[in-house]
């Protein structure tokens, strides 16, 4: 459930109200003002692209990458269908603020969309959505219908020459599909296997067309960036981290949920913001930007400021913004050994080294956790990570690697204990 | 042009380019498993890992294009590591026991190991078990196991066969390769997977267990069955042929080989060889040696024609037979006197002969043909006839190449054509016609023929279109144009159409030999390179008005015949039937009275002329078995042993040497025609048979390939129709139903398919069901039950 | 093999797309398959996709059968194997583990008297274990029938589930 404190996507949803959603309660918060702003004005397409480079607006899917420099990149003078993509294929553990968007004010991200129709001169758009949350897939279908009805998509929208179209594509079950490339495949009816890049998919994307692919929070934040100028949503976060930001908070806290404050908050406020910590137990580890990134120490992450720079700095990501937060019962080895899991069974099975390295540091790390590790395992494990990351075609060999590098390094005596011991150092409760 | 160092060497490379063309370029080896120079790039093993001056990773060179100033170093510290990685991986869950692997000796997988690995295993888990599975009678796939998930034999099915038969199920490390569910593997190009298949996983069926590779030694040849010509390399251990593979040329079969080259060597090892010369005496037959058996045959041949004259003899030769064997056997029958002389077996448009002005041909090369933007294919069951022409047509239509046909079924090309004219086939000619008159109106052009009776259809408008407008334009007539009774029309209205639009037109030639049989004067009109020789009777003719004797080299004409209901009739009632053949069939013990054990192409000498013209030479990669004796050396004694002239040859090579030096193959290449008449009036609308041969009847050697024989390919011939000619005669779909032509009558399963042409009747030749049928695209009559 | 309601569905799905793109219907179309056959399924056998159905779904979207088959194997939701009256999916991986999802597994589990990848004798049940449903903020939440998205599953709301669901 989101919980506003200063924010730009969910600044005047009452989540609680069941009709929020709805397109009147949206047109109500001022939804749809930046459509017609730009359709009224017949706002150059660069001026469009150019407000949201000034806002700052790095990409919300775990990346970071500027957004409006992404626009920039499509070929403008492009004969044939361009298209413009949104990811919400949510499924890094961990994350859970797009689908908050789906289900509370879809049509900020619809209306982001058609701005980005236009920007970029798409004639239609897809939304993939994670396969798990069905009901928000049908729910975003309904939002959709709205939208058509009232004249914001299809031939000539509100009467101009601009027709866009866009169309709600359901997943069905494979953490991949995140991968940009690897949506790409799906929404083409294949497999989610990524592509090797380049070519990239702004000049070779969807059916070979130029696409662009935007985070669901990115498209949702551009109608705010568009009516309030992009320097009103730089303002709000800090330099190089522009706007306020999701934040998904799951694990040992009181109360769990999304949670948009300007990027730059310090943690330990938004730890206060969610509740503290449960049961009043000691904090032990985040996970600061999804399972992908490295974990840190409790310690460490009190001092850090959330914000994507800050985090780098501290040598993890603010990835998704999904922070996963963990208590001084649990045992590091198993909290991995279900990471790895995760990664071995996600595994699109393509290439050689995250086919097989995923399986292998997982097998590794649940003999450990069973109390059968070896002397050795845990250069193993480095070692193997050392083969998997950076040989792959897409990332999700280092995501499988990140919290294998992490956990080892921060924790490496509970492993090592283990390992020694047969048993485990802390007496292991999940909650 | 690019500029960039490979390992501290400078070379320039086309924009494009990949690191692995470059370094292909520059003879720098990078290893890989998944790359294939002619499949799409997976880059999907990332065993061709290399270092990239400023890149912050290895990069795999098979993906990853080249920059201006490229520095690549493939075997750096960093590459080495990478490399090393990899092949880790990909051996901790693969079987370690090469000595038990059929793949064992040539195996990618263990040739790099030893170079890129590292020898101790680290890996301590369990490996992973896959089930084996069931693709068919051809390609095994036992040993999952062993597969490295390089996903070459799904894009080869996909990209090249034209239809995705293979897929990688699952995903992560369960990932399996499998066909689907409870389906095999059809394609007629399907053995392909096995040479792509890196490790043991994809075996021959055929072949697998019966020998280690290195026991084979490797002998190049040609392939004997359809006219493109594919290049082998026959394997072969203790005088037996025990695998055949193919043998790279990108003029020909680039790297490929159809299903049929390569496992139709099984026939060569067939039970019904051929081991002795046989004589039929007493209504019974009797192993004999060669003495008396080629005394009987010249006691045989001065007989009949000291009783009915020469004119009584025929030769049927067979055009999957050499070029040396062609020529010596029409220069033995000219020499004795005989005229009746021909290898069109299964032509039966007796006016072709008369008025071709060369050897029938492709027009071009086969690399111009594909690289031709349009092409119009006319009477083609291109996918039996030809399949890798088939395959490259495909591969044209990707490129950008407009493919057209005109045939008698609209049947499955896996590829999108620009335009189609499906007809009966006694409407074949109307619609060619209509071609030629919209390609008359558009050039503002003129022709001799008559063109009143053809109405341009909207379709053949396209087709027209298609072919005025493109730069390079080609015209195929295939096996079903070659054999139908309008032969003649078809190729007249391809050449006019040809004239009219600067498009080349030939045939696709149907057998090994086809071109190379009008080249050696194995040809009822024209003698060796044109020679003028005395008009005899074409092979229909002398099957038509039967003869009192005959002589046949390396065919059975009861599946090799236009007519085989006609051809045995004939046979038997001839005084004598003299067989060269290296099988002793069914048909032949019946109606022959004479078998000269005669060597296959693996046996003895030769050279075929593909459909191209191109005369490509090999040599016997076994010794002949048994008695056996190659043909040429048969008909150079029996040319003795009639006291002729001219038969003091010693090997095939001055066989060879002495056709050659009558003229240049190249000046013998022409399709024109002399004559123009074409009746283009539409055909009535009684059933007309398709007799069109199955992929794996075409010639003696393949029919007795047991494998191939087990396909779907080679099941038992229905009767097709078009579903309203079903429903007209009252029949469903399923079944059973009798078919008669002439004399017999045989029963068949229908099939109904709207692919089939109305007035189209498809039922297949030279299968032993149908062989006893008549002409085949004659009238045919179907009754119930 | 398909009601005309589901073909209907379908073709929503295709139209979707552009014409020469129908391929990218096949993911909607094995889930409509999938939905038709789990309601009218009456055994497990009859509740999930095989290669009948995968073929049918192949040919009316104009691709290989494989390729269907391909993805139906990839994505985890498509059941390939015999499945319960009521599919119930828990998420246990670690955000959710972190606030009871595997207690939730284990509860359900011990209440049906099945394993995780089981199905009830009386074959009503099927007991999955999930990944990442992106909803960690709700653990435990389970999935039922693919489609139904539960949260907060205190012992309280399991008991209460299971026996609507019955
Ligand atoms: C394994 C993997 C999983 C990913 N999952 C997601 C995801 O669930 N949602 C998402 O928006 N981006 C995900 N991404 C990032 C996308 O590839 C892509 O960068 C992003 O959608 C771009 O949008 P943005 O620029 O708005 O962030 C994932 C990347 C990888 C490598
Ligand atoms: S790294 Fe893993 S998930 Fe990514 S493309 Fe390769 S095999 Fe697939
Ligand atoms: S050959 Fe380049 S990744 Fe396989």
């Amino acid at each position: 459930m989101a919980i506003f404190v200063k924010g730009v996507i969910f600044e005047g949803v009452d989540t609680t109200a069941p009709d929020c959603w709805h397109i009147d309660a949206y047109m109500a918060r001022g939804g749809y003002q930046a459509l017609k702003k730009i359709l009224d004005n017949k706002m150059p397409q660069e001026d469009v692209i150019a407000e949201v480079k000034n806002s700052g607006l790095r990409g919300r899917g775990g990346a970071g990458f500027p957004t409006g420099l992404k626009w920039s990149f499509m070929p403008r003078s492009f004969p044939g269908d361009k298209y413009v993509v949104c990811n919400t294929d949510e499924g890094e553990p961990g994350t859970f603020k797009d689908r908050d968007i789906l289900l509370y004010n879809p049509h900020a991200l619809i209306e982001g969309m058609i701005i980005a129709g236009y920007a970029m001169g798409c004639k239609a758009g897809y939304n993939y959505i994670h396969g798990e949350i069905f009901e928000a897939y049908e729910l975003f279908e309904a939002a959709l219908d709205e939208a058509r009805k009232a004249g914001f998509l299809g031939q000539n929208i509100l009467g101009t020459d601009f027709s866009f179209d866009l169309f709600a594509h359901h997943g069905y079950g494979a953490y991949i599909c995140g991968e940009e490339t690897a949506l790409l495949e799906s929404l083409e009816g294949k497999k989610g296997q990524p592509r090797f890049k380049p070519p990239f998919p702004a000049s070779f994307g969807l059916y070979g067309k130029p696409t662009t692919i935007n985070n669901t929070e990115s498209f949702a934040s551009v109608p705010f960036i568009i009516r309030d100028g992009g320097q009103k949503f730089l303002e709000a976060g800090k330099p190089n981290n522009g706007g306020t930001k999701l934040f998904s908070i799951s694990g040992h806290v009181n109360r769990p949920g999304n949670y948009e404050i300007p990027l730059g908050t310090p943690f330990a406020t938004l730890l206060e913001m969610a509740g503290g910590m449960k049961d009043g137990k000691k904090l032990k580890a985040v996970i600061p930007g999804g399972s992908s990134a490295p974990v840190l120490p409790g310690e460490v992450m009190m001092e850090l400021t959330m914000d994507y720079d800050s985090i780098a700095k501290a040598g993890s990501m603010l990835g998704s913004g999904a922070v996963i937060v963990m208590n001084e019962d649990v045992c590091m080895v198993k909290a991995l050994e279900r990471l790895a899991y995760f990664y071995h069974e996600e595994s699109c099975g393509q290439c050689t080294p995250c086919r097989e390295g995923t399986g292998w540091l997982y097998k590794v790390i649940h003999r450990i956790a069973n109390g059968e590790g070896r002397e050795g395992d845990l250069e193993l494990l480095e070692s193997v990570g050392n083969n998997m990351a950076g040989r792959t075609i897409c990332a999700l060999a280092d995501a499988a690697v990140f919290p294998v590098r992490s956990f080892t390094k921060h924790f490496r005596h509970e492993f090592e204990h283990l390992i020694e011991h047969k048993k485990s150092l802390v007496d292991h409760k999940w909650c | 042009m690019l500029e960039i160092e490979i390992d501290g060497k400078k070379l320039t490379v086309n924009q494009g380019s990949t690191v692995m063309d470059a370094a292909h370029a520059a003879g720098t080896y990078i290893p890989h498993f998944c790359y294939h120079k002619k499949l799409s790039i997976a880059a999907n093993c990332r065993m061709c890992l290399v270092e990239v001056e400023k890149a912050p990773k290895p990069l795999p060179a098979c993906a990853t294009p080249v920059t201006d100033g490229m520095k690549v170093y493939t075997a750096s510290p960093l590459a080495k590591k990478a490399q090393a990685g990899v092949m880790e991986f990909l051996l901790i869950n693969h079987p370690l026991d090469c000595p038990i692997c059929d793949q064992g000796g040539e195996c990618q997988l263990q040739d790099l190991a030893v170079g890129y690995g590292n020898s101790a295993s680290r890996y301590q888990e369990e490996k992973r078990v896959v089930v084996g599975k069931d693709m068919g009678p051809l390609v095994s796939a036992e040993e999952m196991s062993r597969c490295i998930h390089c996903t070459r034999c799904v894009r080869f099915t996909e990209e090249i066969g034209g239809f995705q038969e293979i897929g990688m199920a699952n995903r992560s490390e369960f990932s399996e390769i499998m066909p689907f569910l409870g389906k095999t593997v059809d394609s007629e190009i399907s053995g392909n997977v096995i040479d792509l298949c890196p490790v043991g996983a994809l075996t021959s069926k055929p072949f697998r267990y019966s020998t280690r590779a290195w026991e084979l030694s490797r002998r190049k040849s040609v392939s004997p069955h359809d006219g493109l010509g594919a290049n082998l390399i026959v394997q072969v251990k203790q005088n037996e042929v025990m695998r055949v593979l193919p043998l790279e040329n990108e003029a020909i079969n680039e790297c490929w080989l159809s299903d049929r080259d390569r496992f139709a060597y099984e026939g060569l090892n067939s039970a019904e060889r051929l081991q002795k010369p046989m004589i039929k005496f007493d209504g019974k037959w009797h192993e004999t040696d060669w003495q008396t058996a080629l005394e009987y045959v010249v006691k045989g041949l001065n007989g009949v024609s000291a009783d009915h004259g020469k004119d009584a003899i025929g030769f049927l030769l067979s055009p999957h037979s050499t070029t040396e064997e062609l020529y010596l056997a029409q220069k033995l029958a000219r020499a004795f006197g005989v005229n009746n002389v021909d290898a069109a077996l299964r032509r039966s448009d007796t006016r072709v002969a008369k008025q071709q002005q060369g050897a029938l041909w492709l027009g071009s090369s086969i690399v111009e043909l594909a690289a031709s933007k349009s092409i119009l294919v006319v009477g083609a069951t291109q996918r039996s006839e030809q399949p890798l022409l088939a395959s490259r047509l495909r591969q044209s239509v990707k490129k950008g190449s407009q493919l057209n046909v005109i045939h008698v079924a609209d049947d499955e090309l896996f590829t999108s054509l620009n335009a189609k004219l499906i007809v009966a086939p006694q409407q074949l000619v109307n619609a060619l016609a209509q071609v030629l008159k919209a390609v008359v109106t558009a050039k503002a052009g003129e022709t001799a023929i008559d063109l009143a009776a053809a109405n341009v259809s909207a379709e053949a408008q396209a087709i027209a279109d298609s072919l005025c407008a493109a730069d390079s334009a080609s015209i195929v007539l295939g096996n079903v144009a070659q054999n139908h009774p309008a032969f003649s029309e078809l190729l007249a209205l391809a050449q006019e159409i040809a004239r009219l639009t600067g498009a080349r037109f030939g045939i696709a030639a149907a057998a090994a030999n086809t071109v190379g049989a009008d080249v050696a004067g194995a040809n009822p009109v024209r003698g060796a390179f044109g020679q003028n020789v005395t008009a005899g009777l074409s092979a229909a003719e002398m099957l038509a008005a039967p003869r009192k004797a005959y002589v046949l080299l390396n065919n059975e004409v009861e599946a090799d015949s236009y007519n085989g209901q006609q051809a045995v009739a004939a046979m038997k009632q001839a005084a004598t039937v003299i067989a060269l053949t290296a099988y002793k069939g069914a048909g032949l013990l019946d109606y022959a009275d004479v078998l000269l054990p005669i060597a296959p192409f693996s046996e003895t000498a030769g050279s075929f002329i593909n459909m191209e013209g191109k005369l490509q030479s090999f040599n016997g990669v076994v010794r002949p078995l048994g008695e056996t004796r190659p043909a040429w050396k048969v008909l150079r004694v029996l040319g003795n042993m009639l006291s002729l002239n001219g038969f003091e040859q010693n090997s095939c090579e001055e066989v060879r040497a002495e056709l050659l030096a009558l003229g240049d193959i190249a000046a013998q290449l022409n399709n024109g025609q002399s004559v123009l008449a074409a009746n283009v009036a539409a055909g009535n609308g009684e059933l007309v048979r398709v007799g069109d041969v199955p992929l794996y009847h075409a010639d003696p050697i393949c029919r007795r390939a047991d494998s191939l024989q087990q396909t779907a390919a080679a099941a038992v011939p229905q009767l097709q129709l078009n579903p309203a000619d079903a429903e007209r005669l009252g029949l469903q779909d399923g079944q059973a139903v009798t078919v008669a032509q002439g004399a017999a009558e045989v029963s068949l399963q229908l099939r109904t398919d709207a692919a089939l042409a109305q007035g189209a009747a498809r039922v297949a030749a030279a299968h032993p069901a149908t062989v006893a049928l008549g002409g085949l695209f004659e009238p045919i009559q179907i009754k119930r039950g | 093999m398909l009601s005309a309601e589901s073909l209907a569905k379908i073709d929503r799905e295709l139209a979707k797309y552009p014409a020469d793109q129908a391929r990218s219907a096949v993911m909607g179309a094995l889930r409509i398959a999938l939905t038709e056959r789990r309601e009218k399924g009456a055994t497990p056998e009859e509740r999930c996709l095989n290669s009948e159905v995968i073929e049918f779904v192949a040919n009316y979207i104009g691709i290989a059968p494989v390729a269907a088959y391909e993805v139906a194997t990839f994505y985890n939701m498509y059941d390939m194997k015999p499945v319960g009256k009521h599919k119930i999916t828990v998420c246990t991986n670690l955000p959710c583990a972190l606030r009871g999802g595997m207690n939730a597994a284990e509860y359900i589990g011990k209440k049906l008297g099945i394993h995780l990848g089981e199905t009830t004798a009386d074959g009503k049940f099927t007991l999955l274990e999930g990944e990442c449903m992106g909803a960690c903020g709700d653990a435990p939440v389970l999935l039922v029938n693919n489609h139904s998205m539960c949260s907060f599953m205190t012992p309280e709301a399991i008991d209460k589930k299971l026996a609507e669901l019955e």
